[in-house]
């Protein structure tokens, strides 16, 4: 096979892996930011939150990486709760939700930073399951299970996610929460408890990405702060609060980070992405899958 | 509504750095609370991306405060550590430093780690002319031309002539000397300098450079990238990257298969014992840059001691295990401003930069002059080979035997074996 062809393929199947990344990084996002229009901005924070727990419960008890983040995902719903407790209180229930509400998210973030330096150290850590360095050769093709598995993992959960929001009536209360809360409160639904459960889900789901991230690379405290750009990024491509849309712009900003890389270097990735999400945005300003106001 | 003045922001910064500041504490409370210290103050990255090393540093730092203050302190007095975390952001240092020198008024200042927290903090520390002992910067003072600018580390000045020279040596010592060269480093300073070295020693040594590129430091996935280089077809291969980077780097080497005849370079992160426990296998036969290695060759006196020491104590202040990097330096550099002191018998700045510019050195990391710049007069960058690395077993890091020098000659413990990859 021409070794152009061969580099140009690896790079498109390569970028589809890391794309699983970003679409579990950006999944939770798509439902705090895209849905509620809560500016999260501590959700990689969240998520980084999410692998350092899977590192300390899944070195103490054996556990596959991605196990240890699905089933700690219930406790971090609950921390999503919480989280919006606080936030509904002193900002978004006095109309403050805007300027003040990202200051506080602002601060969520920086004392989960600090507060992993101080609990975990500053150091790398890291919880390398056996598969991760496994890669299967299709032909030319590599695939890593480094990469693979959280990609599938990812798939999955945005899968069910995407389930649990059209077929429940939960989830349908969810979507519409998004559109107009007051006429969800004429049909006897409390927009409040709705907007806290679709919290709790988004930060149940920085879990997940947690233990994807783990197996991916190793994890310092600090590492959330190289994905904030890229899960707004792809929020904002995919269309807000559309999750098809979220999958597909965080495969698509993989694959031309890749390939960009494979052929021009990676000092353009960044360049050539952001640049293509200013390309969509201008020729489609509600995103790739979101609907015209 | 409620509304947060300027006013209160301002407030909230302070109450947020002087929560974030500290005297010697932690392992040695007592030492914080004696008369009249001799008062050094500095910044450092206690969180952030650099806290690995930083707090690496401040460990080391509090072992030498404590073997001072225990033999009487320095001309009678004892010594306290003055710090703040700068939290890795360039932006805090400045404000740190006028706080140490105008506020705390401490009698000395050293640097936070490293180049790009050492800058920001040049322009302050120069207005008060003020003598600066800085730890791993990387050229630094070349714009600033600040006399009284110290630097503990072994780049040396002409980082363009001689960073790479050992890297190149060992590729020249390969049974079919190597011909063509790949380059790829993050866009930051000290990785550019390693960049622009390699690129420089490689054309005047006729190697072909097939693949120079950089990446941004918030690059994810590295495996396009080494195949490219794959794709290159090198012979060796120079990469000069920064910790969260050489992990992905060296994973997406592994994934590839990629066993150029020399793999390395400049690589910050196989230092670390965090990652050789994770690594294990993956970094045999890599050859990088280093700072000390516990070979015969470098078993100065005081280091062994100093290591012991260290290694009971980074259990509990979740620092590097090992301590084969940044700690012998930062002990070594306060042993600098101890005999700086101890010759001069005074605080002065004037004569402590004059004595440091006139003397020579006798530290845990061997004796050394400064040169006129203040970096050290002769550079001394290790180029390491780890081998026979079969698990992550942290150990035989601590023995002679798995980080072999290939470069400098006068150092040299062992030979070069080829190619790049798991052992056997």
């Amino acid at each position: 096979m021409d070794p152009d062809l061969v580099l140009l393929l690896n790079g498109i199947v390569s970028g589809l892996l890391l794309g699983g990344l970003y679409a579990a990084a950006a999944s939770g996002l798509a439902v705090s930011f895209g849905m509620l229009d809560i500016v999260n901005i501590a959700h990689p924070a969240l998520m980084v939150m999410g692998a350092f727990t899977v590192v300390l419960i899944g070195t103490t008890l054996g556990l596959d990486p991605l196990l240890v983040a699905v089933l700690q995902a219930p406790l971090f719903y609950l921390l999503g709760i919480a989280i919006y407790g606080v936030y509904h209180h002193f900002f978004e229930r006095r109309g403050e939700e805007a300027l003040q509400g990202l200051a506080f998210f602002f601060g969520v973030m920086f004392i989960i930073e600090v507060g992993l330096v101080m609990g975990f150290g500053p150091e790398q850590r890291f919880l390398d399951p056996p598969y991760a360095f496994t890669t299967l050769r299709l032909g030319e093709i590599d695939l890593p299970l480094r990469m693979l598995a959280p990609a599938l993992l990812a798939l999955a959960a945005l899968g069910l996610l995407y389930l649990y929001l059209r077929r429940s009536f939960t989830g349908l209360a969810i979507a519409a929460v998004a559109q107009d809360a007051e006429a969800l409160r004429l049909m006897a639904v409390d927009p409040v408890r709705i907007k806290r459960l679709a919290f709790g889900i988004s930060v149940a789901l920085a879990s997940i990405a947690g233990g994807a991230l783990v197996v991916v690379q190793p994890v310092e405290p600090s590492s959330g702060q190289i994905f904030i750009g890229r899960v707004f990024a792809i929020c904002i491509m995919g269309g807000m609060a559309s999750l098809p849309g979220c999958l597909i712009a965080a495969l698509l900003f993989g694959v031309v980070e890749n390939v960009t890389a494979t052929f021009y270097g990676p000092s353009w990735s960044p360049a050539v992405a952001f640049g293509w999400l200013l390309l969509v945005l201008a020729f489609r300003p509600q995103g790739l899958f979101g609907k015209a106001a | 509504m409620n509304t947060i003045t300027r006013r209160d922001l301002g407030r909230l910064s302070l109450a947020a750095a002087v929560a974030g500041a500290g005297v010697t504490a932690g392992v040695f409370p007592a030492v914080a609370q004696s008369a009249n210290p001799i008062r050094i103050g500095f910044a450092m990255a206690l969180s952030g991306g650099l806290a690995g090393n930083g707090r690496a540093t401040l460990l080391a730092y509090q072992i030498w405060a404590a073997e001072v203050n225990a033999r009487g302190g320095i001309l009678g007095r004892p010594v306290q550590l003055v710090f703040y975390d700068d939290q890795t952001t360039p932006g805090l240092v400045p404000g740190i430093y006028t706080k140490l020198l105008d506020v705390d008024r401490v009698d000395i200042v050293t640097s936070p780690y490293a180049t790009a927290m050492i800058a920001p903090a040049m322009p302050v520390v120069m207005q008060r002319n003020v003598t600066f002992l800085t730890i791993f910067g990387a050229g630094v003072n070349e714009a600033f031309k600040y006399d009284r600018h110290f630097n503990m580390n072994v780049v040396g000045d002409n980082m363009k002539e001689t960073y790479a020279k050992g890297f190149l040596d060992i590729a020249a010592r390969l049974p079919t000397p190597a011909r063509s060269i790949a380059i790829l480093a993050v866009d930051n300073e000290f990785a550019q300098k390693a960049a622009e070295s390699t690129r420089f020693l490689s054309r005047q040594r006729g190697l072909r450079i097939v693949y120079d590129r950089s990446y941004p430091p918030s690059t994810v996935d590295f495996t396009p990238t080494i195949r490219a280089v794959q794709a290159a077809r090198p012979d060796v291969v120079f990469i000069a990257s920064y910790p969260p980077d050489s992990s992905g780097i060296l994973r997406a080497a592994s994934e590839l298969r990629f066993t150029p005849q020399i793999f390395g370079g400049g690589m910050v992160g196989p230092q670390l014992a965090a990652f050789q426990a994770q690594f294990g296998p993956i970094l045999n036969n890599l050859v990088n840059w280093d700072v000390y290695s516990p070979e015969p060759t470098m078993n100065f006196p005081g280091v062994a001691a100093f290591q012991e020491k260290y290694r009971e104590l980074a259990v509990k202040e979740q620092t590097d295990l090992l301590g084969n990097y940044i700690p012998p330096y930062a002990y070594g550099q306060m042993q600098v401003l101890e005999q700086t002191l101890t010759r001069i018998g005074k605080i002065d700045q004037t004569a402590m930069a004059a004595d440091m510019h006139a003397s020579e050195f006798d530290t845990i990391v061997g004796k050394f002059r400064f040169s006129a710049s203040g970096e050290w007069a002769e550079p001394r960058n290790l180029y390491v080979q780890f081998q026979s690395i079969r698990d992550g077993d942290l150990e035989k890091y601590k023995r002679p035997g798995a980080k072999v020098i290939l470069a400098p000659e006068n150092l040299k413990s062992g030979e070069l074996r080829a190619p790049y990859g798991p052992a056997a």
